[in-house]
């Protein structure tokens, strides 16, 4: 067991490109800290250099307080379970948990003491004579958790080790990683492009966007108090939405209306270099069914009126889909989450607003509906930096906010 | 309908396969049938020997030239494949794994080696060795055979090599394996139906050479036995020995065939299944 600190770490290509940046990172001992970002976003080039597998350009990795730049992996202690599982297939779930064991030449008894140890905690004793190829998926990935656990090591790293589950083993297989980690208490990094899993898994959160750490915190904080709108659009599901705002006579006109701003927004939006132009962002649960808003609440919002998309009911609350007249939000970040997403319209990004209603509200398709939204959850973003301006000392505060 | 198609055309390929088995088979068991055939009915155009006899596989064991010719081939030959997988298999994974440079001009060259005319390389190896003095010794024939077995021995195996999954190399050093460790203990045994096929590959050149072992032996010492075939004579030279060459080629077919089973037990495929998903 063991902290893992990364000093500035950068990693360069020999033709150029930068795939890391001045990665600053304090990992605590004991502690389970998700890697999370888009695809080429540098999260995995970073579990590889703190592995061993790949090499550190610049800066310092220091795993128990050593430096271990230099260091090869079998010297690092650390165990890894990868993507593919990486089982090896020509032996037997047995020999692929003592592998490790037999190459640190610990003698016979004590490697079958651990390995049937390890095989219990995993529930995997059944399986221990046979061979990989005939395991199913969840069976092989315990199997290479199994692995990683057998030999006690100073921490664990883990590269996106259930995206090649089924939907719902993936769930059973999130709480079996979470429990195992917090019954070893042993220093977890894991890589995963999945925000569910960084959200549910992590004690800490670090989202990477281009290489650089674009944020780090519990999920929580992170989700509540995004420094920038790619933060902002990576975290939650269904992502916040983002509408264009235009700064006038102390307010914004946006599509959903004039929005009232508050004493410290409009004074950030007097200096010379001010935007003109903002991106206001608002997650789907601060939008509510105008009818069902009692006026103590009301007062903290406003109102609009939008016709209904589409109601996808999911029992304990209702999704629904507005279309909004106006400018679309623009700025590299949404295109770049909206690229990752698969979609060339990002969902948030669009004429579309997702909210998500209580279950109560009888809101129909094709009607048009009177929407009520919470200014003080609201989010204003610079479009050209991404920064969120209502952050005041790392606590968003909404656009009221004095 | 689709049934009654799908009979004929099942007896259709049936029927050719039967026609290139018989095509390819019948010279061999001619040869076989005329080794157990006696001088007298020799000539007499029977497929089926009418008199049995095995005078003619006493004969060629009772002259020291074929077996000692016999040992120089399984010799030469085993370790001409030995050191040829080996380094073979170095190269290959190297190639398939690294990105080192001037990795595009070696593949190049080992496939122009490949490609060239063996025959215009004859004389001068015929000078080169006779100035190493290794003219007509073991090492004079396992030089080129390597030479030439290398190409195709480093093809066969770097295509192996790439379908290991790279993951279980990484994991094997997490593991804590060393480079060698990693390689002997996980890659190779994976990648064994590569090893073997290329074994088989390369003993079957190194066994059928006829052009370098002729050129480059000149005495029982190093001579094989496609060479030693050919120099064979009755003990008058009005003695036909052609009794005795179908029973001597008889006899090396065996090893190639002894070779190819044993080995081939050990190519099953699916090794890797279950690694990685996918």
């Amino acid at each position: 067991m063991a902290d893992i600190v990364l000093d500035k770490v950068s990693k360069s290509f020999p033709d150029g490109t930068v795939a890391v940046q001045d990665v600053d990172l304090e990992i605590a001992d004991g502690e389970f800290v998700i890697l999370v970002g888009p695809s080429g976003c540098g999260k995995s080039t970073t579990l590889n250099m703190i592995a061993g597998l790949e090499d550190i350009s610049s800066g310092e990795l220091r795993i128990a307080g050593q430096r271990v730049n230099d260091k090869a992996p079998r010297d690092r202690d650390i165990a890894m379970v990868f993507q593919s599982y990486a089982l090896y297939p020509n032996m037997t779930v047995r020999e692929n948990m003592a592998f490790p064991l037999r190459l640190a030449k610990l003698d016979k008894e004590t490697i079958n003491r651990k390995v049937d140890e390890a095989a219990k905690v995993l529930e995997l004793t059944s399986l221990l004579d046979r061979k990989p190829a005939n395991l199913s998926g969840g069976q092989r990935q315990r199997v290479a958790m199994g692995r990683a656990i057998v030999r006690q090591p100073k921490a664990f790293l883990m590269d996106e080790p259930l995206s090649n589950l089924d939907a719902k083993l993936r769930v059973q297989m999130r709480t079996v990683v979470s429990r195992l980690q917090k019954q070893l208490g042993t220093t977890t990094v894991y890589v995963t492009h999945d925000q569910t899993e960084a959200m549910t898994l992590g004690d800490r959160v670090v989202i990477m966007r281009g290489g650089a750490v674009q944020q780090v915190g519990p999920p929580q904080e992170l989700y509540d108090h995004p420094r920038n709108l790619f933060v902002a659009g990576f975290i939650g599901s269904p992502s916040m939405n983002f509408l264009h705002a235009a700064v006038q006579d102390g307010g914004l006109h946006t599509a959903l209306g004039e929005v009232p701003l508050g004493d410290r927004v409009r004074r950030e939006l007097e200096s010379a270099d001010a935007p003109r132009e903002l991106i206001l962002g608002i997650r789907p649960e601060h939008f509510e069914d105008a009818e069902l808003v009692d006026d103590d609440t009301r007062r903290r919002g406003m109102e609009f009126e939008a016709p209904v998309d589409i109601v996808e009911s999911m029992g304990s609350d209702k999704y629904v889909y507005f279309t909004v007249e106006g400018e679309k939000a623009s700025a590299a970040e949404l295109e770049e989450l909206a690229a990752d997403a698969g979609a060339a319209d990002f969902a948030g990004a669009g004429g579309n607003l997702v909210t998500r209603l209580s279950a109560e509200s009888t809101v129909a398709e094709g009607q048009t509906r009177r929407v009520w939204f919470n200014l003080e959850k609201i989010h204003l973003f610079d479009p050209g930096t991404g920064r969120n301006l209502t952050l005041h000392e790392g606590r968003a505060a909404g656009a009221l906010a004095d | 309908m689709a049934v009654e198609t799908t009979t004929r055309a099942k007896l259709r390929w049936g029927l050719l396969d039967v026609l290139v088995v018989v095509f390819a088979l019948i010279p061999v068991l001619w040869i076989a049938s005329l080794s157990f055939k006696t001088p007298a009915t020799l000539t007499d155009g029977n497929f089926i020997p009418r008199e049995w006899t095995l005078d003619n596989y006493k004969t060629i064991f009772d002259t020291d030239q074929f077996v000692r010719a016999l040992i120089n081939s399984i010799g030469i030959a085993l370790i001409a494949t030995l050191i040829a997988v080996v380094l073979g298999a170095m190269a290959a994974y190297a190639i398939s794994r690294l990105d080192f440079p001037g990795k595009k001009l070696l593949v190049g060259v080992s496939l122009l080696i490949a490609m060239f005319p063996q025959v215009s390389l004859v004389s001068p190896l015929f000078e080169i060795e006779r100035q190493l003095k290794i003219f007509d010794t073991w090492p004079g024939l396992i030089l080129p055979y390597i030479t030439f077995a290398l190409p195709l021995a480093i093809y066969t195996l770097s295509a192996f090599f790439k379908q290991i999954p790279w993951d279980l190399e990484k994991a094997a050093k997490m593991d804590g394996a060393t480079q060698g460790q990693a390689f002997r203990r996980v890659i190779a045994p994976l990648a064994a139906p590569g090893l073997f096929t290329t074994a088989i590959l390369v003993f079957i050149f190194c066994w059928n050479d006829f052009l370098f072992a002729i050129t480059l032996t000149s005495t029982e010492r190093a001579r094989t036995v496609p060479v030693a075939l050919s120099f064979f004579t009755g003990e008058s030279q009005f003695e036909d020995p052609t009794g005795a060459i179908c029973a001597a080629a008889v006899v090396i077919t065996v090893p190639i065939i002894l070779f190819v089973l044993f080995f081939q037990r050990r190519i099953v495929s699916g090794l890797t299944s279950g690694a990685v998903k996918g």
